[in-house]
């Protein structure tokens, strides 16, 4: 399937990164590279510091070494609201929805770097402010559409099933547009319908929008199927980074999920 | 059977986001609106506007301040009194400076001095959360209440310390001080709190809402899609001390006449925060239906022994109405603690299958 799709130039690249906690460092040294249009995952076994990589790439975190470049851009640390606006969405290992709110609102809250009118407009609610708040609207109906959510428009999030909540968590990112999705874990907990359903979603937001995606995941079947390139973190270091056949064969990736037998 | 959706198609999206969608919704407002504009005014007694309707008006005012901010941008704050108070100053100062200015601007003035200090005591609300940033506010309250106080500046060196509302008129009918009729003041009221409260739900209904409401569900999400808690939660402070500030030069203006600074005093931040959570947490019905419950049963239990035939001693009226109106806001606060706008919410779903269990 690499063949078919033109990956493009590396759209992420992140250099020589640590980070540490006190005296706990979550990431030493880690380098990686994400390319255009690629379905990229990041694996690894618990505490290897995936999610501390996505949260480092978003701005959360801020590493002490490294840099990270997005989009042709060098930064020391990234800040949350710049990733956003340079187009890096992301979904979180623990659904974090807005629970109050409906499934419409959620997702239309995903574009709201994209809206404009300031409160004035909105407060009489004519004119552009109306407007922009019908287009934006159209759009999010197509990613309804996209999701397969229809039904559930109108309902506040709290109250649906946790597979569901996932994908209206896929469909706040979408909401973005975003150059650079990262998806962390979004098929823990799912059974394998839910799985395969969202394993579709992301091949097609692939496919369709050409967004690229970084991915965490534990299931390795899905993993080695959708990604077209590997990154193995263990101990907050990378020990292997590849295509999906040339990683599940390395020595040093089984002795990390397996264990290696001490002398 | 009669509030049903059924059959009401929408076929665009404009429709589908209109501030009523339901025809049974908007007939109820229209219903509303005309008991409030035409039928109230023409029949009620003096005693009536002045003691229950026009406080009743303006603690929704309130109300909807500290819920577009406790309430739709989670964060708790204490200050109501003071920031009412900012508004009832700010009004007297400009009406007294500027004698040739519209009420209404007046009052829209005096609410965005409000705005302002609010923000500035908004900004501990960036690192601080729940009931931490409770304590923080409360500090508004307070210095607002002693530098009130103490400034002579601010009452026009008033021997007695007390602010008394201007007589002015507007289309020829006096809205303020000793001369204004009930009607007057109750119409100037009235027209400021529908409009503000359309602003409010609006507000609500579009990104900036939708982003306080982001922050207040889940912060770090928020953040991650590029809304900026600073921006968010200040604006919050700032809209919502607008409407505080705005109820308090109403409270003044048309309603008291004359209030000294205990008028503003911490009762009355809790006395709003119970309509919030008694009314319903993130809901504009819901302020109403809490101002309402909290300005209007105590005035019902005072009058509820005479009615019913019983005399006794006013001072045990007095005990018995304190107990049976805090039992009551137990009972619903247990019973429903979303608030009042929730069980409406819940009769609504019921109504749509009614008279079929499902």
């Amino acid at each position: 399937m690499t063949e078919t799709r033109n990956i493009g130039d590396t759209l992420l690249k992140v250099d020589n990164i640590s980070l540490s906690f006190g005296g706990v460092k979550a990431i030493t040294g880690v380098s990686l590279e994400i390319r255009e249009r690629e379905i990229c995952a990041i694996i690894g076994p618990n505490g290897a510091g995936k999610t501390s990589m996505l949260n480092v790439i978003n701005g959360f975190y801020h590493p002490q070494e490294g840099t990270i470049t997005f989009g042709g851009e060098v930064r020391r640390k990234m800040r949350p609201h710049l990733a956003a606006q340079g187009g890096i969405a992301r979904t979180f290992q623990n659904v974090a929805l807005f629970t109050g709110m409906s499934t419409l609102d959620n997702i239309m809250t995903g574009r709201n770097l994209k809206m404009k009118r300031n409160f004035l407009w909105q407060a009489i609610n004519i004119g552009p402010a109306r407007k922009e708040e019908l287009e934006h609207r159209e759009f999010v109906e197509r990613i309804i559409d996209f999701l397969e959510i229809e039904a559930i428009r109108k309902t506040p999030v709290g109250r649906l099933p946790y597979g569901l909540q996932k994908r209206v968590e896929l469909g706040r990112a979408l909401a973005a547009e975003p150059k650079l999705l990262l998806l962390d874990e979004p098929m823990a907990g799912m059974n394998v319908e839910e799985k395969e359903d969202m394993c579709r979603f992301i091949l097609d937001t692939n496919d369709e929008f050409g967004t690229t995606i970084g991915l965490i995941e534990h299931d390795m079947g899905v993993v080695m199927d959708l990604s077209d390139h590997v990154v193995v973190l263990d101990h907050g270091e990378k020990i292997a980074d590849g295509v999906p056949d040339v990683v599940r064969a390395d020595q040093n990736v089984i002795d990390a999920y397996l264990g290696v037998a001490h002398e | 059977m009669l509030y049903r959706e059924s059959g009401q198609y929408k076929t665009n999206y404009a429709d589908d986001q209109a501030i009523f969608p339901l025809k049974q919704d908007r007939w109820l407002m229209a219903i509303a609106l005309v008991v409030a504009f035409v039928v109230i005014p023409l029949t009620s007694s003096e005693y009536m506007l002045q003691a229950v309707i026009i406080p009743f008006l303006i603690f929704a005012l309130a109300a909807i301040g500290l819920n577009l901010l406790a309430g739709y941008c989670g964060q708790i704050s204490l200050g109501t009194g003071g920031f009412m108070a900012v508004g009832a100053y700010a009004a007297y100062k400009l009406a007294t400076s500027f004698p040739d200015l519209n009420m209404i601007v007046v009052f829209l003035l005096s609410g965005v001095v409000a705005a302002f200090v609010g923000i500035m005591f908004g900004i501990p609300s960036l690192r601080i959360k729940g009931f931490y940033l409770a304590v923080a506010t409360l500090a508004a309250q307070f210095f607002l209440q002693w530098l009130f106080n103490k400034v002579a500046w601010f009452y026009n060196y008033n021997p007695s310390g007390t602010i008394t509302a201007p007589p002015r008129e507007m289309f020829g009918f006096m809205i303020t001080g000793p001369a204004a009729t009930a009607e007057a003041r109750y119409m100037i009221t009235l027209v400021v709190v529908v409009v503000l409260a359309l602003v409010a739900k609006n507000l609500t209904r579009g990104h900036i809402g939708r982003s306080w409401m982001a922050i207040r569900d889940m912060d770090i999400a928020a953040e991650i899609i590029g809304i900026r808690p600073l921006h968010a939660k200040l604006s919050a402070f700032a809209i919502s001390s607008f409407y505080c500030g705005v109820a308090g030069a109403l409270f003044v203006f048309t309603w008291l006449g004359s209030v000294e600074t205990e008028a503003f005093a911490i009762t009355v931040s809790f006395q709003v925060l119970f309509m919030v959570i008694i009314g319903g947490l993130g809901s504009i019905l819901g302020s109403f239906i809490g101002a309402a419950f909290i300005t209007a049963v105590p005035i019902l239990l005072t009058n509820a022994p005479q009615f019913f035939g019983f005399n006794m001693p006013i001072d045990l009226q007095k005990h018995f109405e304190v107990m049976i109106f805090g039992v009551l806001i137990i009972f619903f606060v247990i019973v429903e603690p979303h608030g009042l706008a929730r069980l409406w919410q819940i009769a609504k779903e019921k109504l749509r299958l009614w008279p079929f269990p499902y």
